[in-house]
């Protein structure tokens, strides 16, 4: 095999040289591949151009005639609360991972530096959580918040959404804090360092590349399902989140269509400005989860 | 001695927090639930205990279709998710200029807000003026307008096409990481050997994925059969439930009839099924864990 006399370092380079064909299959097949995730995006976003007289016509055409971003300014005046939802759902998402942060920073610290008998299975019990929907718990939660009486108030919707953002965050600050070598934490013992202090002064700094990370997963998870408990649990216009209240364009007769996907473009743009300026902290965040030890 | 009582205080501190949290928003509701399907409650005041009434009434055939629905739902999205997540993390591995912009491109559906998606799916699906229905008209496939969300058979395969569609990035990314954490000289000895693409796709890829591959099938199942935002936006379990889980079974009982007794009983079979999963999924990952010691 003439390949034996390569070099290594040639190797590296070779093995990822593709034939023009290859490469024709590959690009075809990301395609298809995009077409298949982006989609209902490219349709959305031109149906939110489409006057509503050309939506609700036969035969369907593609391209928006006469486009225009009409739909993004009407979407204000017919449904008022809009902007008003937008809020809800960055407040709900920022207080669950402020919430999530403040239960799980420590928690993940100790499940990454101490092995004390029990915390295996706490671990283990954490994890589970994860396999919990809430619409299980739904029935006693939604009882407890009708005896507290905090159905109709943003408590109903942040305090059990939390609990569910839990246990990747805890796996995934684990996994980061894992990290940080435990010679730190002998060296500050030395130093005559409290165990408090040296997580305070020590570990916090250190970890705050993870933390962040942990930070922007919370809030994209946060962000993209509100809904079960917000369906349930709250009924008050005032503090419906985004993906209840877009069911505002769902009229009487029929959906105005156009301004929903409008709305919803709207309404994805936080998410996106995230993902645009930290996607170097997502991809590496992403991966991080998947990899274990 | 001293140290170490002290670390285990301070362990444990830092543990409470989250454990308090957890036990009162996720573990008592779950022992609550199944102390509420023995009962009858409802909107009335008082309730009273029935034995296990509310589990005799639930098991009828109507149940049953519900729970193989549930099943047959699940195993099509999740074999779907599998099958083009490896697609196309094998596709993303590959060394092709943008492929940095691909990756990034795959994530939408997973990190928008999940109602959206869903709406525009809606829309997607919209029989009248819906793109999937009027290409179809366009290129002759189809006569007249198809209703997707209108008839059984064909709601329950759009559901499973969102469900998928939301679930594919994750198991992308995820199955991109296992692909690249896949040594290097493997592939390089193999290829000095004259191994040919396919061939080092199937003898090296292939096999070290499998671990990877369970592993998320399993969560991807777990999350799949708790499924409800999707079917709830897209069909609310219609028409005449052929998209009614058990999920979406539980929620119209409870919430939606007030029959919180009953419906606490139909959450009950979900949480044994899940405890299942669980337990396979537990048992799973150590059993690969050794065999990676081995």
């Amino acid at each position: 095999m003439a390949r034996k006399f390569f070099k290594s370092s040639e190797t590296s380079i070779m093995i990822n040289r593709y034939s023009w064909r290859e490469l024709i299959g590959i690009y075809c097949g990301i395609a298809v591949f995009l077409f298949f995730m982006l989609a209902p995006f490219i349709e959305g976003f031109l149906v939110s151009l489409k006057p509503l007289a050309q939506l609700f016509s036969s035969p369907y055409s593609f391209w928006p005639e006469n486009g225009s971003f009409e739909a993004y300014r009407t979407m204000w005046i017919s449904v008022p609360s809009f902007g008003r939802y937008i809020f809800n759902s960055l407040l709900i998402s920022v207080v669950s991972t402020i919430i999530v942060l403040i239960l799980v920073v420590p928690a993940a610290y100790a499940f990454a530096r101490f092995r004390f008998k029990g915390m295996a299975l706490v671990l283990g019990a954490f994890l589970a959580v994860s396999m919990f929907s809430g619409a299980v718990l739904l029935i006693p939660l939604f009882r407890l918040m009708r005896t507290l009486g905090l159905l109709n108030t943003y408590y109903a919707m942040i305090v059990p959404g939390a609990a569910f953002l839990i246990p990747s965050a805890i796996w995934l600050l684990r996994t980061y804090m894992m990290r940080i070598p435990p010679e730190l934490n002998e060296a500050a013992y030395m130093d005559g360092a409290s165990q408090f202090y040296t997580f305070r002064r020590v570990i916090l700094p250190i970890a705050r590349p993870g933390i962040i990370v942990v930070a922007i997963m919370t809030f994209i998870g946060a962000y993209a399902q509100q809904f079960i408990f917000a369906l349930t649990f709250n009924s008050k216009t005032e503090y419906m989140p985004l993906p209840v209240g877009l069911f505002a364009y769902f009229g009487k007769q029929e959906v105005i269509w156009n301004e929903l996907m409008a709305a919803s473009f709207v309404g994805i743009a936080p998410a996106m400005v995230i993902i645009f300026f930290l996607q170097r902290y997502l991809v590496g965040g992403l991966t991080a989860g998947a990899i274990k030890e | 001695m001293t140290q170490n009582r002290a670390a285990w205080y301070f362990a444990w501190a830092l543990l409470a927090p989250a454990i308090l949290y957890v036990l009162v928003i996720v573990a008592w509701p779950l022992i609550e639930t199944f102390r509420l399907s023995f009962t009858d409650a409802s909107l009335r005041k008082t309730t009273n205990y029935v034995g296990w009434r509310n589990y005799l009434k639930i098991f009828d055939k109507d149940f049953l279709e519900i729970i193989i629905r549930t099943f047959t739902w699940t195993f099509f999205s999740v074999l779907l998710k599998m099958v083009i997540g490896t697609f196309g993390a094998v596709l993303l591995n590959c060394a092709v200029p943008g492929r940095n912009l691909f990756r990034l491109l795959t994530m939408p559906p997973w990190i928008v807000p999940m109602a959206i998606g869903i709406f525009m799916w809606g829309w997607m699906y919209n029989g009248q003026f819906g793109m999937i229905s009027g290409l179809l008209q366009r290129f002759g496939l189809s006569d007249g307008p198809v209703v997707f969300l209108a008839y059984g058979t064909s709601a329950y395969w759009a559901t499973i096409v969102t469900d998928v569609w939301i679930g594919v990035p994750m198991v992308t990314i995820y199955f991109l990481a296992a692909i690249q954490s896949i040594p290097r000289d493997l592939y390089e000895a193999a290829w000095t050997d004259g191994a040919s693409r396919w061939m080092r796709f199937r003898r090296i890829t292939l096999p070290l994925m499998m671990p990877p591959m369970i592993t998320m099938s399993m969560l991807s199942l777990i999350a799949t059969f708790n499924s409800f935002d999707i079917i709830w936006i897209l069909t609310q379990g219609g028409p005449s439930g052929s998209t009614t889980t058990m999920i979406i079974d539980t929620y119209q009982t409870a919430i939606g009839s007030k029959r919180y007794g009953e419906g606490a009983a139909r959450a009950v079979v979900i949480c044994i099924f899940l405890s299942l999963f669980c337990i396979a999924y537990f048992r799973m990952t150590r059993k690969l864990a050794t065999a990676q010691k081995a």
